[in-house]
C-alpha cells in the first residue's frame, strides 16, 4: 500500500478546514444576525451541496475551471495558476463542498446564544470584534469543534467533486479514497481494504476525540 | 440632569403601539419606573442604553448630546457605557466572577470592594452556572457598577432575591452610586422590591 494517498487526503483535509475556519466563522456570525431575503437566498446557495449530488457539483466546477472558461484563463494568463488536475484545484473545490459543515453549527449555535450577552458587553465598551473573540466564540466552543471535525472528516471522505476536478494523478490528486476506488476496479481488495482500514482508523480517532473534548457539554457533539 | 424624550414603535401581542416618554432624572437621583406588561419598560432602558435606537427622540446626559434622531446623533453603546443589568443577567458563561469584574474594569481596589459589598469574595473563581440565582444577579449588578458609570439601568434586578440580602445590597449600593454621583433608572414590578431604594416614580405605558 502507498502512504501517498493517504498523506494527500489528510493534506488537503487540513487546508480545506484551515481555510474555512478563517472564512467561514465570520460569514456564519454574519448569517445569524437579523434576517434579511438576501441572506436567505445566500443561505440556500451556501446549502447546496449538501444536497447536491457531487457528480453534478464537481461537473460544474471542471467547467468553471477549465482553461477554457473565462475564469480558469483569466487565472492561467495573469497567475499561471490551473486549477483542473491540480491540488489547488482540488482545494478550491474542497472549500466550496464542505462550506455548509463549517458554516451551519457555527451559526445555529450562534444564533441561539441570548442577545443580551454581546449587549452586555457593548455597554461595557467593548467592540463588536472584541466581543465576538471574547464573548461569543468561547461560549460555542463544541459547535466550533463540532464544525471543524466535520468539515475535515468529510473532506477526507470526498470522492466525486475530487475525482470530477482533479481525476487521479498519482502524487497529486490521487487521494484515499479514488485510490480505493482504483484498488477495487483493478481487483486488487487487499489494498482496498488496508486504505478503508486507515481512513476508518484515522476518522474514528477524530470523533472519539470530539466526544472527549465536549464531553461536559450538554449537548452531544454532533447534535 | 439627565433628559430624555423618545418616540418609538413597539410590536406587542396587541399589536403596534408607540412607546412615548418624555422624562428628567436628576442627578444622582433613582427612578422606578413601571407599568404594566409590554409598555415598553425594558426598551426604553435599551434605547437610554443605545441598544435599540428610536424614530424620534432626544436624550441629554448633564448638558451632553447622546442622542438626536433629528441631528442624527446617535452614540454607540460604546461611547455611552451606562451600567445595565439584564432581566436575565447576561452573564458570560465562559467567565470566572473574578473575570466578569475584569472584563468591565481595571480597578483591581474597586473590583475588591464590590466584592464585598456583594458577599462574592468567596466565589470569585466560580463560573455563573456553579452559582444560584441570587449569586448571579448579584454578579451582574456588580459588574455594571465596576464600570463607574454615569447611568445605571436596572431590569428587575433584585427580583431574585430575598428580604434581607435585598435590604443590605440595597444599603451598600446607595453608598457608591453616591459616590459615583449614578443616576439610577430600576424597573421593577413590585413597589415593595425598590422600598428604600427608589425616590422617584415614573409609569410608562402605551399610546395607540
Amino acid at each position: 500500500m502507498e502512504w501517498t494517498p493517504i498523506w494527500l487526503s489528510l493534506k488537503l483535509a487540513a487546508c480545506t478546514t484551515l481555510i474555512l475556519f478563517v472564512i467561514g466563522i465570520p460569514l456564519a456570525y454574519w448569517l445569524s444576525r437579523r434576517h434579511s431575503l438576501g441572506k436567505v437566498v445566500i443561505e440556500a446557495i451556501l446549502t447546496m451541496p449538501l444536497v447536491l449530488p457531487p457528480s453534478v457539483l464537481g461537473f460544474y466546477l471542471l467547467l468553471t475551471f477549465s482553461p477554457n472558461s473565462i475564469l480558469g484563463s483569466w487565472l492561467h494568463e495573469y497567475f499561471n495558476i490551473s486549477l483542473v488536475f491540480s491540488f489547488e484545484g482540488l482545494v478550491v473545490a474542497s472549500v466550496i463542498y464542505s462550506l455548509p459543515f463549517m458554516v451551519s453549527p457555527v451559526k445555529s449555535a450562534l444564533a441561539h446564544l441570548p442577545v443580551s450577552l454581546a449587549e452586555a458587553s457593548y455597554t461595557m465598551g467593548k467592540s463588536k470584534l472584541e466581543t465576538f473573540y471574547r464573548v461569543l466564540m468561547p461560549n460555542i466552543k463544541s459547535s466550533l469543534w463540532t464544525a471543524t471535525v466535520l468539515t475535515f472528516a468529510h473532506t477526507l471522505g470526498e470522492f466525486g467533486v475530487v475525482l470530477m476536478i482533479g481525476g487521479k494523478l498519482a502524487g497529486v490528486t490521487k487521494v484515499a479514497s479514488i485510490a480505493i476506488y482504483d484498488a477495487v476496479d483493478n481487483n486488487q481488495y487487499h489494498e482496498a481494504n488496508q486504505y478503508s482500514m486507515v481512513l476508518f482508523a484515522i476518522t474514528f480517532v477524530i470523533v472519539i476525540l470530539v466526544f472527549i473534548f465536549n464531553r461536559n457539554s450538554v449537548r452531544g457533539p454532533l447534535e | 440632569m439627565i433628559e430624555a424624550n423618545i418616540d418609538k414603535r413597539i410590536k406587542t401581542y396587541k399589536g403596534n403601539t408607540q412607546l412615548v416618554v418624555s422624562a428628567q432624572f436628576p442627578e444622582g437621583s433613582i427612578t422606578r419606573v413601571y407599568g404594566s406588561s409590554g409598555s415598553g419598560k425594558t426598551t426604553f432602558l435599551k434605547i437610554l442604553a443605545g441598544l435599540i435606537t428610536p424614530e424620534k427622540g432626544e436624550i441629554l446626559v448633564k448638558g451632553i448630546c447622546w442622542l438626536d434622531t433629528a441631528k442624527k446623533i446617535n452614540w454607540k453603546p460604546q461611547q455611552r457605557r451606562v451600567g445595565f443589568v439584564f432581566q436575565d443577567y447576561a452573564l458570560f458563561p465562559n467567565m470566572t466572577v473574578q473575570q466578569h469584574l475584569e472584563y468591565a474594569t481595571a480597578d483591581l481596589q474597586l473590583i475588591e470592594r464590590l466584592l464585598l459589598i456583594g458577599r462574592m469574595e468567596s466565589f470569585r473563581q466560580h463560573k455563573p452556572q456553579h452559582l444560584s440565582g441570587g449569586q448571579q444577579q448579584r454578579l451582574a449588578i456588580l459588574r455594571a457598577l465596576a464600570l463607574k458609570p454615569e447611568l445605571l439601568l436596572l431590569d428587575e434586578a433584585f427580583s431574585a432575591l430575598d428580604d434581607d440580602l435585598r435590604e443590605a445590597l440595597i444599603t451598600e449600593i446607595k453608598i457608591i452610586l453616591k459616590e459615583f454621583k449614578t443616576t439610577t433608572i430600576i424597573v421593577s414590578h413590585h413597589l415593595q422590591e425598590t422600598a428604600g431604594f427608589a425616590d422617584h416614580n415614573l409609569k410608562i405605558e402605551q399610546e395607540n
